[in-house]
């Protein structure tokens, strides 16, 4: 059975075409995110050759970015002689968790940063299974209170405007 | 005899003890939770180091290591996860022991060798520490640069991740310190017309969301993981006959694990393995390995521990970290406007041996702690993760933000919180990034100030014999993990 079984996985590499694997878009990924930061390095101004110290400013991004890319061209390569082990498909609340913090930065921008906090608080807590109303409480309204009075009054942080902070701020 | 006297400092002064005790405890606990140890929970607690002296920070941060690294093995030997990667290794005879109803046993011995191998660290610090220092009265920059080469390459023989994969993770790290106005010529450098980013990406944000932020979300996948408790009744002083069967392991792998923790970018993880293997090699008993054996887990709690020590002995001396941990503390350091190197050594000796002194104590402590609290840490588990990184979220989020009251730092730390989730997934390091960020500012000063004295001749390198020394060690550190494999 477990021989089939292998067999299947080995027909399902072999078939599945090459370029959608793992190390396929993340070598992909990272070449391409360098490659455009190379371009970049173009534009940084350049010292008048009497000034020059050593090398130019943009000749050391340059370097670490052409390293970054034969290396991950190396990574690429193995992979075609060893394959990534394959990832199992992330779970929704993953996804879930991501637009939570989406969401955190627009709330704690746009409305209150004490608010986006609780908001992340009470979403994050909810989402991964917690039902517990005291406990909830606690974690969305008396912490958040607790680390914001902490850093407002010993470590005295001022935080943002906000419609509940300025509440406090009077 | 002045210099032992800077050492109980830490005793003499109420704020430095409170210090040290607040530091031992939140270490203890940190260890304690799987998914933070002494690198997350230091990382965490960096912002909040910002209003203190920096002696006292450096307390704390160090302290919460020294105790942090002992924590990891509670959490291993009662619920099979390791608390820190550095005790990995505690878990294979640990929890099988503790299945065996020998739960209390295995934490009494485990926090005898994780004290004796702190403390013999700490010593191997004292020793050894100045005598680097002193060697490296002779670096020029050519000298520092070929060092920083040689503590980026070791990073390809670092735990997780495969050798190439680290090598990428740390040119990342170096390529984020190239962010902001380059500090020869002050021309902009990737800043894309922000302002806010001439002064270059904090590091505050990046460790924070690299180990914090990533953990959150790896935790949101792991929702459905359950643990297999193993109650603790009470924690029991080894026995003669333990110390008998392990006094030649512990005192092995602490030798093992300074001498590890010595060597750049490596650290606990590394240690505690080869301490593990070495104490099976070495055994009577080789076949007890995995179903129970004392020896193991005093070989990888002996040695995790003794790294600490070790891997202080290169961040202090030359400004290299010798583990992620120590890349934190390091991180501290720079905060705090201590630039560690030789002249540390001459110019602040009281601030130097104020650390030792404090990770001699905190071995101590986390020895009493440890015998007496043992019990209460390891309730600290029952805390599930729903509301613990809520909690976490919201220290994060508010430290980060303390440190230029900007939400450009909390943007850049959700953002490495996701790069470093993916790191983590396809198998990079994110230890890398964050040497390599310590690092880069190291590596590119002292490459271009090198090429000025050589006027611009790169093969003047190797007119330097300290230089071509470290070239040849580089060139081992790269080959090493395939020589390691070539071996199995």
């Amino acid at each position: 059975m477990k021989h089939v079984h292998n067999n299947n996985e080995r027909a399902i590499k072999k078939n599945s075409p090459s370029f959608f694997n793992d190390a396929s878009i993340v070598s992909f990924v990272i070449i391409i995110f360098s490659l455009i930061l190379f371009y970049f390095t173009f534009y940084f101004d350049e010292v008048p050759p009497i000034l020059n110290r050593g090398i130019q400013p943009a000749a050391f991004p340059k370097g670490l970015l052409l390293i970054i890319i034969f290396l991950t061209s190396i990574v690429y390569y193995l992979s075609l002689k060893k394959p990534w082990e394959k990832q199992t498909i992330l779970p929704k609340n993953f996804y879930y968790t991501l637009i939570i913090l989406i969401l955190f930065t627009i709330i704690s921008k746009t409305i209150d940063f004490f608010l986006g906090l609780s908001f992340l608080s009470f979403a994050i807590s909810y989402l991964w299974g917690e039902r517990r109303i005291l406990l909830i409480i606690f974690v969305t309204i008396i912490f958040p209170t607790l680390v914001f009075l902490f850093f407002e009054s010993i470590l005295h942080l001022r935080f943002p405007s906000g419609i509940i902070t300025d509440l406090y701020y009077g | 005899m002045e210099n032992f006297i800077y050492m109980l400092a830490p005793l003499f002064s109420m704020k430095l003890f409170i210090i040290l005790f607040l530091g031992t405890l939140i270490g203890l606990i940190l260890g304690v939770l799987p998914g933070l140890g002494p690198t997350t929970g230091g990382a965490l607690i960096l912002p909040f180091t910002i209003p203190l002296e920096p002696l006292s920070a450096i307390i704390l941060l160090t302290t919460i290591y020294c105790a942090g690294t002992y924590g990891g093995a509670i959490t291993a030997i009662l619920i099979n996860t390791p608390g820190t990667p550095a005790a990995a290794a505690t878990c294979l005879d640990g929890y099988p022991l503790a299945q065996k109803g020998e739960a209390g046993r295995a934490l009494g011995m485990v926090t005898v060798a994780s004290a004796f191998g702190g403390i013999f660290s700490v010593f191997i610090l004292v020793f050894f520490a100045p005598m680097l220092a002193k060697i490296a009265y002779e670096f020029g920059q050519p000298e520092y640069f070929a060092l920083a080469i040689f503590g980026l390459t070791m990073l390809a023989s670092i735990g997780e991740g495969t050798p190439i994969k680290n090598l990428i993770a740390g040119a990342f790290g170096i390529l984020i310190s190239t962010v902001g106005l380059d500090f020869m010529t002050s021309i902009d450098r990737f800043t894309f017309g922000i302002n806010i980013l001439t002064e270059g990406i904090n590091f505050i944000p990046v460790v924070v969301g690299l180990f914090a932020i990533s953990e959150m979300l790896v935790q949101s996948t792991l929702l459905n993981q359950v643990f297999n408790r193993v109650a603790l009744k009470a924690i029991k002083l080894p026995t003669l006959n333990d110390y008998k069967l392990t006094w030649k392991t512990i005192l092995r792998s602490s030798g093992i694990g300074s001498f590890i923790g010595v060597l750049p970018a490596e650290g606990g993880t590394v240690a505690s393995l080869i301490g593990y293997a070495e104490a099976k090699r070495w055994s009577k008993n080789p076949q007890e390995f995995g179903k129970g054996s004392i020896e193991g887990i005093t070989g990888a709690e002996a040695a995790n521990n003794a790294a600490t020590g070790g891997a202080m002995v290169p961040t202090l001396a030359l400004g290299i970290p010798g583990s992620a941990t120590t890349a934190v503390i390091l991180t501290g350091l720079i905060i705090h406007g201590v630039r560690p190197g030789p002249s540390l050594f001459r110019e602040q000796p009281d601030f130097l041996y104020g650390i030792f002194g404090a990770m001699l104590f905190a071995n101590i402590l986390f020895f009493i702690l440890g015998f007496f609290g043992a019990k209460i840490f390891a309730r600290v588990t029952l805390i599930p993760s729903k509301l613990l990184w809520p909690m976490i979220f919201s220290l994060s989020v508010c430290g980060t933000y303390s440190l230029s009251q900007s939400y450009m730092d909390i943007w850049i730390m959700l953002a490495f919180g996701v790069i470093g989730f993916f790191m983590r997934r396809f198998g990079f390091s994110i230890v890398p990034v964050i040497i390599g960020l310590i690092l880069g500012e190291l590596v590119e000063g002292t490459l271009r100030q090198s090429l000025v004295i050589f006027d611009g001749n790169w093969l003047r390198f190797f007119t330097r014999p300290i230089v071509v020394f470290f070239f040849i060690f580089s060139v081992i550190a790269l080959l090493l993990p395939y020589l390691r494999r070539a071996k199995k």
